[in-house]
């Protein structure tokens, strides 16, 4: 909000100075149009953006000199000299108050009702307060200066340049063996260019909240429209992106919001029948995600009935022959993509004005983004947009083909892979090579043969990059993965642009100019086309499982295999053994120049290099020693529970192994969850019989900082109870657990496995107490 | 018409001026990287300095047989804020000259038509006068993209 307040005083200030010349010969000449405009535009403006800020009395100024100023151009009336003498009067109030917020002082609101009133042209005209010019001393020195946009793409694009001198100098150096001191200072120069680099960089960036501010007042509006009422929550605004990111973002997301709010949130009436809260929740967050930053629109409305949009494509006859009733559920979501489809049978006010969902994907596709959908039938929808932190360094990948090089954008990748061993094989179907990675079966691309630069076979590719496109996955035969750079990349001229396959050019660090591949190009130019039958084949046995998880399995400290869910991983590496010690009543790991606490379930002594697990969720971060990492694997969501709650969450079966997964939450939670404060309200499990809420949800609630009782000792009153049993109904206290995913979002129950879902319920309930 | 400054310079063996205004340095092009599926008259990339540079093959630019590995020499440009480097044969030097369309009556042929915007006349000789232009663009559709 301090930034943009500061943004208003500047730009207020600047406007005013500006404007001071029109002010005066408007004075003079009060017929003048062009004049009147001017002045007109800058109380407007004000006004607007008091709103946002809540400064009440420059509204209320600004609001009343704008009616008047109304008034003038409509003809209404005339434009006098005391009229003229009240707006100015007003407009030179409006500055001394900007002056004195910026400056932190009070100023005395006296006299604002008369200036107001002389604005009425009634008699107090004459004794309206002449408004005094601000002392000069009262000004406190800006620390901002405005700049703009192009000068900053100078500065930017002479960083880069500045960068590949660098590296070309850095090069030189190399090959002819240089003098110690010259190395020195080419160090300090790399350090100084560096830290410059950073510093440029993020003169570029912005804060979501530039994007996010804005968004209060539209979906009051755009609700206000239609007739809903609507509660936004904005999250992450601190986040940093890059300014053009931002503004190509603005259209996009505007346009979601308005298609949520209309489209998605049910009116009162309908929520109120469905058993929802009657004002629809929107929640819009920004959040970091390695080098990228993910912004979710999520809403609790009705979501995409995939269904209804088959039909309605197959009856507007967009179908264009395809039956896309065999769809799987994921597809068919996909097809909100489709050109000119609105989802709602009559076009409001709000959306449907001929800007689809295709756009708005192309858009985020065009800045290097990619969208994704989350839906709940009858719950919500959840959009995901992922965009790369800047657009002119991106972290790419670099590939050899038949011995050139070429750079991907590490977006488009979803892994690579060799080819060998049972899970990654590669067929021909007639003369068209396929992949199957997995039990996934995609295209495969022959990047050598479509390059031109080798004979084709597929057959014999030895290392698969499988690249992420728009309606589906394909695999790209590469000869060797080379190396993984930030890149300043530079769009490529005209003539090689039209080859359709780059996405731009870039000077690495070796010398030699390098092509950034255009993934979506490639999969034109193989021919690889998403129709959506494909894709049936593809989805359909995912569907029919159960959800699954992603995690990694390896070979524990003690010989054990287990694993540990991928999502919390955020990276493995080896670490020399001394770099962990027994400190401070435990064992910890000095990594980057942290301390953050090592587990383990085996002995670290005696081994040399140590590999470890660096787990990571938000702020909290520990480090888990392995013998070594074996594999990635799916976890099926059948977990057996553990007998006793501790470092192991439940058994699984991988292959014919048992497996025991580690618990994340012993991991992360404060030291293995014993650190309970004796006054910390009190979960009164009712388990009946039922073993699993006691041994699975017990480290959970102590980790949150509940104490947990299977039986209420006497005189103690539990704040919450937990329990399976249906029939208890009317104690406030209760939070029933259901073994129905579907039950997600319910407001009655909590699936018992949503573990967000069941602490907020229960602090609901602790708050309630 | 006053005089303006050319570059004289040879292109598949034949002498040209270029408008010294379209230069904007006259460079030797070291290791080229190849960009696989464009048009033929583009050899490819080269770094030059911190900058990378589009290499266009003058001769397949022309419709002629492209110039193999020789030929280094070549003429930076600047078009739509984009470098090129269109190779040449060999360069001579930079005098001004009294630019003059092209007589009445002489027809290019094919590969010079869209290059060829006037001549200038040396010690009696005349000389074909080339927009760069025309030939970053290339032979356009009369070449087939590979």
């Amino acid at each position: 909000m301090d930034d943009l307040l500061q943004e208003f005083i500047t730009e207020t200030r600047e406007t005013l100075e500006a404007l001071s010349g029109e002010i005066v010969a408007w004075e003079s000449a009060p017929e003048d149009r062009a004049r009147l405009d001017a002045i007109f535009r800058f109380v407007h403006t004000v006004k607007g953006s008091c709103g946002f800020l809540d400064l009440p009395r420059l509204a209320r100024l600004s609001h009343a000199a704008e009616d008047v100023l109304a008034a003038v151009r409509s003809g209404e009336r005339a434009p006098d000299a005391p009229l003229v003498t009240a707006v100015l009067a007003i407009v030179d109030r409006i500055g001394e108050i900007v002056e004195a917020i910026d400056a932190g002082t009070g100023l005395d609101d006296s006299g604002e009702e008369l200036l107001i009133a002389a604005l009425d042209g009634s008699a107090e005209a004459a004794q309206a307060p002449v408004a005094q010019p601000a002392p000069a001393g009262q000004r406190i020195a800006n620390r901002s200066v405005r700049l703009s946009t192009d000068l900053l793409d100078r500065m930017m694009s002479g960083m880069s340049d500045m960068v590949l001198a660098r590296n070309e100098l850095a090069r030189q150096m190399r090959d002819h063996q240089g003098h110690p001191g010259i190395e020195a200072a080419l160090d300090r120069l790399s350090l100084t260019v560096a830290e410059m680099r950073d510093t440029v960089t993020r003169t570029r960036m912005q804060k979501v909240d530039a994007l996010f501010s804005a968004l209060p007042r539209m979906v009051r509006d755009t609700a206000a429209e239609v007739g809903k009422s609507v509660q936004l929550v904005v999250e992450g605004a601190d986040v940093e992106l890059d300014r053009e990111m931002i503004e190509m973002m603005r259209d996009p997301l505007v346009h979601i919001i308005r298609n949520s709010i209309d489209h998605g949130i049910e009116t009162a009436d309908e929520r109120r029948a469905r058993g929802k809260r009657e004002i629809g929740r929107l929640i819009v967050s920004a959040r970091q995600s390695g080098n990228q930053i993910i912004i979710e629109i999520a809403d609790d409305g009705r979501g995409i009935d995939t269904n209804r949009l088959v039909q309605k494509l197959t009856a507007s006859g967009q179908s264009r022959g395809r039956d896309l009733s065999g769809l799987s559920e994921r597809a068919k979501l996909d097809l909100i993509f489709e050109p000119g489809l609105s989802t709602k049978d009559e076009v409001t006010a709000i959306s449907g004005r001929g800007v689809g969902m295709d756009v708005v994907r192309a858009n985020i596709e065009q800045i290097g983004g990619r969208i994704e959908l989350v839906n709940a039938l009858g719950r919500g929808l959840r959009i995901l947009i992922h965009v790369p932190l800047t657009l002119s360094i991106i972290p790419a990948i670099v590939i050899g083909i038949a011995g050139q090089r070429f750079a991907v954008t590490r977006q488009a990748i979803e892994e690579i892979v060799h080819v060998g061993g049972d899970a990654i094989r590669i067929d021909l179907l007639g003369d068209t090579a396929a992949a199957t990675v997995r039990n996934r079966r995609m295209p495969l691309v022959d990047l050598g043969a479509l390059l031109g630069l080798a004979p084709a076979r597929p057959a014999a590719a030895d290392m698969l990059a499988i690249i992420s496109a728009s309606g589906g996955s394909f695999a790209v035969a590469v000869d060797s993965v080379l190396d993984h750079e930030e890149l300043v990349i530079k769009p490529a001229s005209p003539a090689v642009m039209a080859a359709g396959i780059y996405a731009g050019q870039t000077l690495p660090d070796s010398g030699s100019p390098m092509l950034l591949l255009d993934c979506a190009g490639i999969a034109a130019e193989a021919g690889i086309n998403f129709t959506h039958d494909t894709a049936i084949e593809e989805d359909e046995p995912e569907e029919a499982a159960a959800p699954t998880v992603d995690a990694l399995l390896f070979e524990d400290l003690d010989g054990r295999r287990r694993a540990v869910p991928l999502a919390i991983i955020d990276r493995v590496e080896t670490v020399p053994a001394e770099t962990a010690r027994f400190s401070g009543g435990r064992m910890r790991l000095l990594v980057d120049g942290r301390i953050v606490p090592l587990a383990s379930l085996g002995d670290i002594a005696g081994r040399s290099g140590l590999a470890v697990l660096r787990i990571k969720d938000g702020e909290a971060e520990v480090a888990y020693a392995i013998a070594e990492p074996v594999d990635i694997v799916t976890v099926p969501a059948d977990i057996v529970p553990s007998a006793q709650a501790g470092p192991i969450l439940g058994v699984v079966t991988i292959g014919d192994e048992q497996v025991e997964l580690i618990d994340p939450q012993w991991l992360l939670g404060p030291d293995s969850g014993d650190a309970v404060r004796p006054g910390a309200p009190l979960c009164l499990i009712d388990g009946q019989g039922d073993g699993w809420i006691a041994t699975f949800l017990k480290p959970v609630l102590e980790a949150a900082g509940y104490r947990v009782a299977t039986g209420a000792e006497a005189g103690e009153r539990p704040a919450v109870i937990l329990t399976t049993d249906n029939r208890t109904r009317g104690d406030d206290r209760v939070v029933r657990l259901s073994n129905d995913r579907r039950d997600i979002g319910a407001t009655d129950r909590v699936y018992r496995y949503d573990r967000a879902g069941l602490l907020a319920a229960i602090a609901r309930r602790v708050e309630a107490a | 018409m006053s005089e303006q400054l050319f570059l004289i310079a040879h292109i598949a063996g034949r002498g040209v001026a270029i408008d010294s205004a379209q230069v904007e340095s006259v460079v030797d092009i070291g290791h080229v990287t190849p960009t696989p599926r464009v048009a033929r008259h583009i050899r490819g990339l080269a770094a030059l300095r911190s900058r990378v540079v589009t290499v266009i093959d003058t001769h397949a630019a022309l419709g002629l047989p492209p110039i193999g590995i020789a030929g280094s020499r070549a003429v930076i440009t600047v078009i739509d804020g984009h470098h090129y480097a269109v190779l040449v044969d060999s360069l001579e030097d930079v005098a001004p000259f009294e630019a003059a369309p092209l007589p009445s009556g002489i027809a290019l042929d094919a590969a010079w038509r869209r290059a060829g915007c006037g001549e200038i006349e040396r010690d009696g000789e005349p000389i074909l006068a080339i927009d760069l232009t025309a030939l970053v663009q290339g032979p356009g559709e009369a070449v087939t993209l590979n």
